[in-house]
């Protein structure tokens, strides 16, 4: 009984590290620029496949094939902001149109993806799937271990990124006051698109860890739109801090929900706390 | 026209449509034709709250699998005829769809959109784990083959989605040409200046919700006998719900006749697509023209022949 539960809290801890990088980019692009991406997670599932596709012709590290394809992935970023900004943006229209916009760009990715890879679970190959350490009672499995490494990683480099460099700063500036940043002459349009491709790009990463913790298939991505937007909100929208607290909470509920009550009801968990939160606590636990 | 007048011609159009479907002896055109008259009652159904109102609702999928599972219920326990079971998951939905109105009291835009869809997750986990209506394995219906005085009952399933699809686009068009469509509107283009006026938001809100809700739920409530098995994946497919939205959009959402025109095209596009290349392709296509449409062309199919007035500059 107890063993069990310190394993789940464990690996809960493990799993909510790897939450954080898929929240991330929702924290960026949702948090801090106010577009709801509702296709974030289909782009995450994106960055799985291509890391499959590397390591299965190549023999390329996930994590290193997550890293190569981080350019492409910032490209992307900026052709759907483009697409947003003119169609949507400009003309004030973002509210209803833009949601349903990115709500289409998860369905044409899911089905892209399903017609070219069928509906098979793909999985990668590296030398960490497998083993775990021993911590006495406790078990870490290499597989949780290293996603959680990276996103606590590249969770750090993003808040350096946000508060030390000028456009990271500026960044930060117009989730605040877009008016105040136009009158320091410099153009919010700019910014927003720089943002939002970084926030597509940590996409590519968060794929790559995904497909190391478990077979990845098109559709799976669904499942995540629960959890980013429940960890983002609970988070407090845009503050690292509170998103990676709010994604390990979110890990460690999950786990004893599926450790003691059955995995058929963990999809209602994060989904719940999203509605909970919403109810009670909109600010979320780092309110700012 | 004035509403009673435009009802009677609903009703008119149905027989007359029902009337013509008796010439056609192959009964796969009415397999076909019940999933478009189906969509033609999500759409309008969406379009309530969606396009009147403004509040977007990702969670079709949720309120039409509680109506089937309603029905599934009513199954096991009576067996009823179809009319009641639609009434009573048209009900519960409605019910459903009211306690979704509360959450417009907090939430607006991002946040309302994603926490029906959260319902909806929440709603499919707990049937999937309740085991009298089948849990995650899927429930059988056992439908008679022939319906008294119609025949073939697919043809008895067709009428009774036909009156619903009419039904809908009546609610729909009332509403927009009465005082409730009119409060409904200015919700959508500034609530709170609406409020401001005085405008009963709330309520008005409450209502659109509950109407919406309802009319999504009836028209899950016969799905089980459509199907003859159901299970959780297929009643909470999240293809309802990219469907349901898509359509308005694409017909265009200012008026009753767009979702139907959206739900005929998307909804018969599909049927040929399913048939001659694969079932695949159909969320491609659903997804591809959504995106399509709020990008081209914002104000749907409608608005390509209608000039409305020049968009605000943002």
């Amino acid at each position: 009984m107890w063993d069990l539960l310190l394993n789940a809290i464990a690996s809960g801890l493990l799993l909510g590290g790897f939450y954080a990088a898929v929240t991330v980019g929702i924290a960026i692009s949702f948090g801090m620029l106010d577009i709801g991406n509702l296709a974030h997670p289909a782009f995450i599932i994106l960055g799985s496949f291509t890391a499959y596709i590397l390591n299965s012709k190549f023999g390329i590290d996930p994590i290193v094939a997550g890293i190569i394809v981080l350019p492409g992935f910032l490209v992307l970023g900026g052709l759907i902001y483009e697409t947003y900004y003119w169609s949507f943006e400009r003309r004030g229209e973002e509210g209803l149109r833009g949601l349903a916009f990115f709500f289409g760009l998860l369905f044409i990715t899911e089905v892209a993806l399903i017609l070219i890879f069928g509906v098979d679970y793909r999985f990668v190959e590296a030398a960490y799937i497998g083993p775990s350490i021993h911590l006495g009672l406790v078990d870490l499995p290499l597989r949780m271990l290293v996603p959680c490494l990276v996103s606590l990683t590249m969770v750090a480099i993003l808040q350096l990124f946000l508060s030390r460099t000028f456009i990271g700063r500026a960044i930060l500036a117009v989730s605040q006051d877009s008016l105040a940043l136009r009158l320091m002459a410099v153009n919010p349009t700019r910014v927003k698109l720089v943002a939002f491709s970084v926030s597509i790009a940590t996409a590519a990463l968060a794929g790559s860890c995904l497909i190391i913790i478990q077979p990845v298939e098109p559709s799976i991505g669904r499942d995540y739109i629960g959890r980013v937007f429940a960890v983002c909100v609970l988070g407090g929208m845009g503050s690292f801090p509170g998103m990676l607290m709010a994604a390990m909470l979110l890990g460690v509920v999950e786990n004893i929900t599926s450790t003691f009550f059955g995995p058929s009801w963990s999809p209602a968990v994060a989904f719940g706390f999203l509605l909970l939160t919403l109810g009670f606590r909109p600010t979320g636990i780092m309110g700012r | 026209m004035k509403t009673s007048t435009f009802w009677l011609l609903d009703a008119l159009v149905i027989v007359v449509v029902f009337a013509l479907s008796r010439l056609v002896t192959n009964d796969y055109f009415f397999f076909a034709t019940y999933l478009v008259l189906q969509y033609i009652v999500l759409a309008e159904a969406w379009n309530i709250l969606g396009g009147y109102t403004g509040y977007i609702n990702f969670g079709t999928a949720g309120f039409f699998a509680i109506g089937a599972y309603t029905a599934v219920v009513l199954h096991k326990l009576i067996g009823p005829p179809i009319p009641v079971s639609i009434l009573v998951g048209g009900t519960i939905s409605g019910l459903l769809g009211l306690g979704m109105g509360y959450l417009t009291l907090r939430l607006r835009g991002v946040f309302f959109a994603i926490s029906t869809l959260a319902m909806a997750v929440v709603l499919q986990t707990l049937v999937t784990n309740w085991d009298f209506v089948g849990g995650s394995r899927g429930v059988y219906i056992i439908r008679p083959s022939q319906a008294p005085f119609i025949g073939n009952y697919i043809q008895y399933l067709f009428l009774v989605m036909l009156v619903l699809a009419g039904f809908s686009i009546a609610v729909a068009r009332t509403i927009e040409h009465s005082t409730l469509g009119f409060g409904l509107a200015t919700i959508r283009d500034d609530e709170m200046s609406a409020e401001a006026s005085g405008v009963p938001t709330l309520r008005l809100k409450l209502i659109s919700t509950t109407l919406s809700g309802a009319l999504m739920g009836m028209a899950g409530a016969p799905l089980p006998y459509y199907v003859t098995y159901l299970d959780p994946d297929s009643g909470f497919n999240l293809a309802f719900a990219v469907n349901s939205i898509a359509m308005p959009l694409i017909g265009g959402t200012q008026n009753w006749i767009g979702p139907m025109i959206g739900a005929i095209f998307l909804g018969t596009i599909q049927q040929v697509a399913t048939v001659t290349i694969s079932s695949a392709l159909n969320l491609l296509i659903v997804g591809v023209l959504m995106v399509g449409f709020v990008v081209v062309a914002p104000n749907g199919i409608i608005g390509l022949f209608h000039r409305r007035a020049p968009r605000r500059q943002g």
